[in-house]
């Protein structure tokens, strides 16, 4: 379903060249929650930028969902974004000036459904969440927790195959950190891929698959080891 | 989509409103500056009677001076007529219709105890010149073209001469005093005022139309004095009103109207072979040199559109375009700003020619809102040129809807161009790492 087959991706600036993946190499089904753990300057979010087209790689192959993604066009990558991805960010990334309902409607305005659709799809977000009462609120006007839950429905609203979340609880504390964990959990059991970055062993621990990334290489800890793996412990 | 645009570029103008106070005002001030000159050239430039414009010709022939030209261009003919060469056009009757015409001006005494007489500004011409301008009327007709030959004392008036002497009802039949006698109003006519005024640049291309209307064989009749600009080269031969008239001096406009190129071409036949002629009588010591000018060309020829109104455009469009350089620099700072929102959207699926759409239509919007400001500023300018000049310019100083939908466009095409860059910067944005900073 996600498949990386020797992704190498080079930061160049005049005077340094950074690799930041090397032979990155990974293999995600259908179904999966991934945690991907590793220390800061490994290559965790330049992986999961990449895995969500947002940065290009210079060398490798990347399939996502069959398809090679090594070359296509800006039209194709936001398309693909749009339809089969969706995001979850440390800091949420909500739009201040839109009320829940319009943060929730960004994603699907690019998808072209008509306003019938998307309201019924951001209500259901909305819900799936616990804040569709709160729709006309602002997202100022909400805890920390409940902007990550928006943020949560804002990815779900158009039924993404993967769920991209870049250190979903390090901006919550540890009750809004787990409820956030659970709310990812039931999305995970509903059918949805989740890749998670975090640097929070416990809660990566919660996840079927833990991925250890160093130096831009990955490697892999199985579900049932991940709680006592030695480098997730030093994490 | 462009409906989401909009309200999504509403919602910014809102979240930074000094920012975009500070952009709708750089763009009303680019626009107001531009759209005030621009009307004033616009108007200068304007065709008065675009229907027949192509029709209708002003003479020129070379009656000056042997030894100097009209004026220091060695090219340039005199810019009015002797009263005989005039006359004796309009008499020889070779276009479809012809009129001389001058200026003058005369006391008018209404009837009754209470009214007061009053001057007023005349215009010395023959029927044709109704016919052949279009002059609207609102009763009455023209004089019948045996007037002219007669001398009849026949009057068409203005509509506010009308008002004010017989207030406002059909006064054809009645009878007026001008200069001591008694004149038949034959017409009225309703507001005219082409602009510029091209039959009479000579005398104040923006000067209101006359206020009445009599046969120019009556300026001889009755000795009516010349209001308009009189150019001499020589004195005068003899004494007197008739010897004034009959002298090389030019005081006389002439116009024509010739309805096609072959018209054209036997006119200036007539005018070579006139001028011929008058040589052999001891005229015309110039090189034979006749022209026939359309009004587009007369008005150019006149140059009534004046170097100073042109520079002043000229140097507005430089304004405008400071007022966009700083604009862009505004609407960089303002996308900037924006990043964090840009890369969100890139990441939910936007294109970046989404973004760009989206971008432009901001743009645009600022745009509009100055062009709307701008075209307030624009009023308040050409305000400034009424109290400047004085009442004469009242026509010039005026925002038509055209005017009004240049200034629109002007100020969406120059935003949307003052928007390109910021946008295309805005949009080039990598994504990932405005989502990671925030």
């Amino acid at each position: 379903m996600l498949k990386m087959t020797d992704v190498k991706k080079v930061f160049r600036t005049d005077l340094v060249e950074t690799h930041a993946l090397r032979d990155f190499n990974l293999h995600v089904g259908e179904g999966d929650f991934v945690a991907v753990t590793g220390p800061s300057g490994s290559g965790k979010t330049t992986f999961l930028n990449i895995a969500g087209l947002l940065e290009t790689f210079n060398g490798g192959t990347y399939e996502l969902d069959g398809q090679d993604v090594s070359n296509l066009n800006d039209k194709k990558r936001s398309q693909l974004r749009n339809e089969k991805i969706g995001f979850i960010f440390q800091s949420f990334n909500l739009i201040p000036d839109l009320n829940l309902f319009d943060n929730v409607d960004v994603p699907l305005r690019y998808r072209g459904f008509n306003s019938a659709e998307r309201k019924k799809r951001i209500e259901s977000s909305l819900e799936m969440v616990g804040l569709a009462q709160r729709m006309k609120h602002l997202p100022s006007q909400l805890s920390g927790g409940q902007q990550q839950r928006v943020a949560i429905a804002r990815a779900l609203a158009g039924e993404p195959r993967f769920l991209l979340a870049d250190e979903p609880t390090g901006n919550l504390d540890t009750q809004m950190a787990n409820s956030v964990m659970d709310l990812l959990k039931s999305i995970n059991a509903a059918g949805t891929t989740i890749i998670m970055v975090t640097h929070d062993g416990q809660l990566a621990s919660q996840a079927r698959r833990n991925i250890y990334v160093r130096d831009g290489k990955v490697s892999e800890v199985n579900d049932t080891d991940a709680a006592t793996a030695p480098h997730l412990a030093a994490v | 989509m462009f409906g989401y645009y909009i309200k999504l570029a509403l919602k910014s103008v809102k979240r930074n409103p000094i920012l975009s106070l500070l952009m709708i005002t750089a763009i009303a001030l680019g626009i107001g500056a531009s759209m005030t000159t621009i009307t004033v050239n616009y108007l200068m430039s304007a065709d008065p009677i675009p229907n027949k414009s192509h029709q209708l010709f002003h003479i020129q022939v070379d009656s000056w001076d042997p030894n100097n030209a009209f004026n220091d261009d060695e090219d340039a003919l005199p810019n009015q007529l002797t009263w005989t060469d005039a006359t004796n056009f309009t008499h020889a009757k070779k276009a479809l219709r012809q009129s001389a015409m001058g200026m003058s001006g005369a006391i008018i005494e209404p009837a009754g105890d209470d009214a007061k007489p009053f001057e007023a500004s005349i215009r010395l011409a023959y029927t044709d010149f109704f016919a052949m301008f279009e002059v609207p009327f609102i009763y009455g007709t023209p004089w019948e073209s045996a007037s002219d030959n007669n001398r009849e004392q026949v009057i068409v008036l203005s509509k506010r001469i009308n008002e004010s002497v017989f207030g406002g009802e059909n006064s054809v039949g009645k009878t007026i005093i001008v200069d001591g006698r008694n004149f038949q109003v034959v017409g009225v006519i309703d507001d005219w005022q082409p602009m510029p005024k091209f039959y009479d640049v000579n005398n104040g291309a923006f000067n209101e139309t006359e206020e009445v209307f009599m046969p120019f064989s009556l300026k001889e009749e009755l000795e009516l004095p010349n209001w308009g600009n009189n150019n001499c080269w020589k004195s005068p031969e003899g004494e007197g009103y008739s010897a004034f008239l009959r002298s090389e001096c030019i005081n006389t406009q002439m116009w024509v109207e010739l309805p096609d190129e072959t018209a054209k071409a036997e006119y200036m036949g007539f005018l070579n072979n006139y001028v011929m002629e008058q040589k052999e009588l001891g005229r015309f010591p110039r090189p034979l040199k006749n022209r026939l000018s359309n009004v587009m060309q007369w008005m150019e020829s006149q140059e009534v559109v004046e170097e100073d109104a042109k520079m002043m455009m000229w140097l507005s469009f430089m304004f405008l375009l400071v007022c966009l350089l700083n604009t862009i620099g505004l609407l960089l700072a303002k996308f900037t700003g924006k990043s964090a929102e840009i890369g969100l959207r890139l990441a939910v699926g936007a294109s970046k020619a989404d973004l760009f759409k989206q971008h432009l239509v901001e743009s645009a919007m600022i745009g509009l809102l100055g062009g709307i400001a701008g075209l307030g500023l624009a009023v308040l300018g050409l305000q400034g040129i009424k109290s400047l000049y004085g009442d004469f310019v009242d026509d010039l100083a005026t925002l038509d809807i055209s005017m009004i939908l240049v200034a629109l466009s002007i100020a969406l095409l120059s935003s949307i161009a003052a928007g390109l860059y910021p946008t295309w910067r805005a949009c080039n944005i990598a994504p990932a790492s405005q989502l990671k900073s925030q």
